[in-house]
This record gives C-alpha cells, structure tokens and sequence, in this order.
C-alpha cells in the first residue's frame, strides 16, 4: 500500500520551477532516500509534504487521504513528522524539556518520564540532558531533533540531512537506528548527501535534479546510472 | 483528588525561578511580612502601596506574552483602557449595591478578553507576528486613546455614565462588599490592599502552575522557535490567542484595580508613556520570569515614585536610561540577572563545601 503519494506536484518561487510535475510514491514499511545535487529541490519537496509550502499544482495523499490542503500540525497529527535540515531545537530550553515537549501529548506521569529517560540514553544525551539545547555540539542538535522526530512515533519520518556534521561512526549509528526504526514498522524518506548512508539503509533511491524525478531505482542502479554521476560531475564543474 | 495534587507539583518547574523549601520558606516570610505590614503602618501608606500592586497584573500579563510567549504586545494599555471604563461605565449606572461592584469587575475583566480574542483571533490567524505583531497592537492602543480622548461632549454617554474626553470619567464606586451591619467600602486603604494582596498571591501561583504545566511548554516552545513547536503537531495560533486573552484579562484586572483605587480613569492610561512603562518595567526585572517580573516592577515603580518627588520629567528620563542599561547590561533583565548570578554562587558554594 502506499503511504504517501505525489501526484503531479508543482511549484514555483517567482520564475523559479523548483519542483516540477514530481511524481513520487512511498510504499508502506520502506526506507527510501532522496538524494540530487544542492539546489535540487529536495529540501521544498519536504516543504510541500508538510504544508509549510503549498503547491501550485497537483495533489498530495498520505494513507489515502487528501492532505493537499491541511494545515502543517494537522499533517503531524496524522502521522508525519521531521527532522529539518537546519536543527530547530528549542535552543533557550534544556535538552530534557525538548523531548518533553515533543513527547506531552502522547504521554503523561511516569510513562512520560520513562520515555524521556528512554530516549536520553538512545540518543546518548544523559549527561547532556540539564543542557540548553542550543549549548550542543551541531552533532547532538541533530541527534536531539532527531530524538523529537520519532518521540511523536510517527508512520512517516522525514529526515533532511540526518548525518550532516557527523563521524563517520555516529553517521553509522543514526543508519542503525533508523533500519531499528524501520523494522518496528516507520516508513522513512531521508534526503542525504552521504552515500555510504545511503547504501546502508536505502531500499529505494530517488534522484532529484533541477526539481523534477530524474532517476529511480536500487542503489545499485543508481550508482551504476551514467546519467546520474553525469549531473553530479556537472555540478562539481560548475 | 490526584489531579488537583499534581497541580500543586506545577507550583515548581523549569519555567519558573524558585524551588525546593528555602524558596517556599522565602515566599511564606514575605508573604507573611506583606500581611503584617498595615499593622506598622498608616492608611494612607499601606493606600499607596495598593497603587504598586495594581500595576503588577499588567506587567504580569507582558512578561506572560512577551517573555514566556515571545510576542511583545503594545496593547496591554488597550485591555487595562477597556477594562477600566467597563467598570466605570457599568457600576455608575448600576450602582454597588448587592455585591454588583464584584459583578462589574468580572464583567470589565471579560470584556478586555473578548476584545483580545476578537483582535488576537485576526492576528495570528492571519500570521501576524514579530514585529507587525508589535505595530497592529499600539495602533489599536493609539486608536483607543484618540476615540476617548475626543468624547468630552455630553453626547458622549452611555446610561447615566460620561465619558468626558480628556478629562477621564471620575466618581464610579468602589468596590464594595455586602454585609449585614452596612456595606463595606473598599476605599484605597487597608481593607482594598488584602483584597489586592489576595488577588496577586493567588495570581502569581496560578500563573506559576500554568507556566509550569503542558501549556506552558508549549508557550515557551514557540517563543524559540514556532515553526518546530508546530512541526511536533502543535495549533501554535490557539495557544498564541489563548495566552493573548489571559494576558488581556490580566492587563483588564489591573485597569480595574486602578479604576477603583483612585475612582478615576483617564484616556492618557492608554498613551503612548502609558503604553511604554509596563514594557520597561518587565524589561528591567526580566521578563521571561515571573517572579523576577513582580520584584523588578515593585523596584522600578518605586524608584519612579521617588524620582518624581523631583520633578515627573527626570524620573521618564531616568526610565529610559535604566531600559538602555538594562539592554546593555543585562539584556534578560536586571533583577533576573542578579538572581542568577546568585544561585550561582551558593551552588559553587555548596559544591566546594561538599
Ligand atoms: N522560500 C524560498 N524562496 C525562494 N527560493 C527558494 C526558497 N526555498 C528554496 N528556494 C530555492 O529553491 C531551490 C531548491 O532549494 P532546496 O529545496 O532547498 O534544495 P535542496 O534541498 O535540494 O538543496 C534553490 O535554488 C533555492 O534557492
Ligand atoms: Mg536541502
């Protein structure tokens, strides 16, 4: 069954066509990658999937219902939630009031307190956890917002950039958790650069280039596409 | 039975400075000195201290919008307008008898927050934020000065009650009591200063248990960022209109109190200074907590008052002054600023002892 479906998906800032008729279906149970060079329109498409954008055109499903027109926290009570590309961290609020936060409407009491603790020691943030979010390292912000994202045990989970800014170790680490995530049953989509990532937890690729799907497949195909390796030389040239 | 407990819980929290039983003890003895203090003191001082607290409501109600919501509101002045002429609109028709002075104060309250949930319901359901946010409230503010200030013709009545332009509206009663020998009068004396007293202590904890509690939360998330508070499935618009409204209610008790501290209320309590106190006084003692927002307030009103035995335009010039300093120096607020320093020093304290 598909769990998300853009039908047609337009949009334009000013002259720019920065997605352009994008058709993209998600299967239930899937991790799939989104990947395409910068400027591609990877960011926008996250964008349009919550309603932060609305499209021009086109239409927008998510388990078979019309979402095109909802409103973003809407779209998260349904079951979507994010993890931006810039972290959004409550920067002036500790790192246990964070989770506290992305957790109090689903938990309450001592189940709330449990979970928080839970997480902490899942996102190796324990010691960290009287902190002011905005006094982490870039790294712990995007494992923190990372932590909110799936607190609200979300159907689909977005994931701009997860790794941007880590180790090659933690990089491994968060595509662990993401395949444990999946296999409990979240569908990902994850826009990122790092390809041994991709590699690692990818079941589908897709490759955005100048707003419109230009390639979809294994890693495998995607890697061996000639095209595909074509644009991101060009970009490199340019 | 459990709930109610796990209200008091909220007493305490990370949204609110003080905690633990040297804070409740602190709290107890000044509360107990506030009670004890008329007993050393004249009518006429303890009435002068009631002015200070009625301004503490409108300052309470910026920090709440300003420093928990992130939102700064120039039209808090506006609710405290409202609310004040509400009161003396109604009980100069309606009179004070069987407790209905109470009935008005209630009901001028309810209109400062309706007006709020009609102006805040445009506002941030059209996405008016920052600094537009800033601009739509001291029109409003202005307008309602300018409307008033032109009602000095006898035209200009509702019922029995004056508006009376420039002049302000004078004489409605005060608020009064019901009893079985004669009514009581609260004239600006020690009978209105418990009352007020009363009034503040349970605000300041309500307002404490609200802050500290899941809405709360939720308030503070989008003063950092709202577009995240949003993105974890949050209405930011209700929650922003919901503490719009308090804060309006807030802003109207204060108006009220005033209304009824000195029977008389003027369009300039809606000017442009009017407007522009309260925000340095919150500003000065630090707006993002509550408890730093009353002592800065106290402090800054009473040096005001001082001030102004010298003469009203130095202790304004002294005010701007003290604003720029406090953005200089300690831009989260002076009196914030000093109880940080010092929980800091006797947390050093205790961890070098132990
Ligand atoms: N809010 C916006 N207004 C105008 N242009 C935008 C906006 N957001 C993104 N863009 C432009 O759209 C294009 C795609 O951006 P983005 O979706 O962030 O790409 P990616 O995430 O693939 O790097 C870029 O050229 C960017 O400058
Ligand atoms: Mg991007």
């Amino acid at each position: 069954m598909a769990l998300l479906q853009l039908r047609d998906v337009n949009k334009h800032f000013g002259g720019l066509h920065v997605t352009n008729s994008v058709n993209l279906v998600l299967e239930q149970g899937e991790i799939h990658c989104l990947i395409g060079p910068n400027g591609a329109g990877k960011s926008t498409l996250f964008r349009l999937i919550l309603g932060e954008h609305h499209p021009g055109s086109g239409q927008i499903y998510f388990a078979g219902e019309d979402i095109t027109t909802l409103k973003s926290f809407a779209r998260i009570r349904r079951g979507l939630s994010v993890k931006f590309q810039v972290p959004g961290v409550f920067k002036g609020l500790s790192v246990r009031q964070n989770l506290e936060i992305a957790l109090q409407s689903r938990l309450h009491g001592a189940a709330l307190d449990q979970e928080i603790e839970r997480l902490l020691a899942f996102l190796n943030l324990e010691a960290e956890q009287a902190q002011l979010a905005g006094n982490l390292s870039h790294g712990q912000k995007q494992w923190l917002e990372i932590g909110m994202a799936i607190a609200l045990k979300p159907r689909l989970l977005l994931l701009d950039e997860p790794t941007a800014g880590m180790s090659p170790e933690e990089t491994h680490m968060t595509g662990e958790m993401v395949r444990r995530l999946n296999a409990a049953g979240m569908t990902v989509l994850a826009i990122e650069h790092d390809m041994a990532f991709v590699r690692q937890v990818a079941q589908r690729v897709t490759v955005l280039h100048l707003g419109q799907v230009f390639a979809q497949g294994s890693i495998d195909e995607i890697v061996a596409d000639e095209r595909v390796a074509a644009i991101y030389l060009g970009q490199a040239h340019a | 039975m459990a709930g109610f407990l796990s209200l008091f819980r909220r007493l305490e929290g990370p949204q609110t400075l003080g905690r633990g039983p040297a804070f409740w003890a602190l709290f107890a003895l000044v509360l107990a000195g506030a009670l004890a203090y008329p007993l050393f003191s004249d009518g006429y001082t303890v009435g002068n201290t009631v002015y200070f607290f009625v301004w503490v409501f409108i300052a309470l109600s910026l920090s709440l919008i300003w420093g928990y919501g992130g939102s700064l509101s120039f039209g808090q002045t506006a609710f405290f307008g409202i609310a004040g002429y509400g009161y003396g609109i109604l009980t100069i028709n309606f009179g004070a008898a069987y407790g209905f002075t109470w009935i008005a104060l209630l009901l001028a309250v309810g209109m400062a927050a309706l007006v709020a949930a009609l102006l805040g319901y445009f506002m941030f359901f059209g996405r008016i934020a920052g600094v537009f946010l800033g601009i739509v409230t001291l029109a409003v503010t202005l307008m309602l000065e300018r409307f008033m200030a032109q009602t000095a013709g006898p035209e200009w009545r509702i019922g029995a009650a004056r508006l009376n332009g420039f002049n302000g509206m004078s004489a409605m009663p005060p608020l009064t009591i019901p009893w079985f020998g004669g009514p009581i009068v609260l004239f600006a004396d020690v009978g209105l200063y418990y009352v007020v007293l009363a009034m503040l202590v349970l605000v300041y904890l309500g307002l404490r248990i609200l802050m500290n509690s899941a809405f709360g939360n939720v308030i503070v998330a989008i003063r950092e960022n709202p577009e995240r508070a949003e993105m974890l499935g949050y209405d930011i618009r209700k929650y922003q209109l919901i503490t719009f409204v308090i804060g309006a209610a807030l802003a109207g008790l204060s108006g009220v109190l005033y209304t009824v501290w000195g029977q008389y209320i003027t369009p300039s309590s809606m000017g442009m200074t009017a407007a522009s106190l309260p925000l340095i006084w919150v500003a000065v003692g630090g707006r993002s907590d509550l408890t730093a927002t009353i002592i800065g307030t106290l402090a800054v009103l009473s040096g005001f008052q001082a001030l102004t035995i010298y003469g009203s335009q130095y202790a304004l010039v002294f005010m701007g002054v003290l604003l720029v300093l406090t953005v200089l120096i300690a831009p989260n607020g002076l009196v914030l600023g000093v109880i940080n320093w010092i929980t800091k020093l006797v947390t050093r304290r205790k961890s070098e002892a132990a």
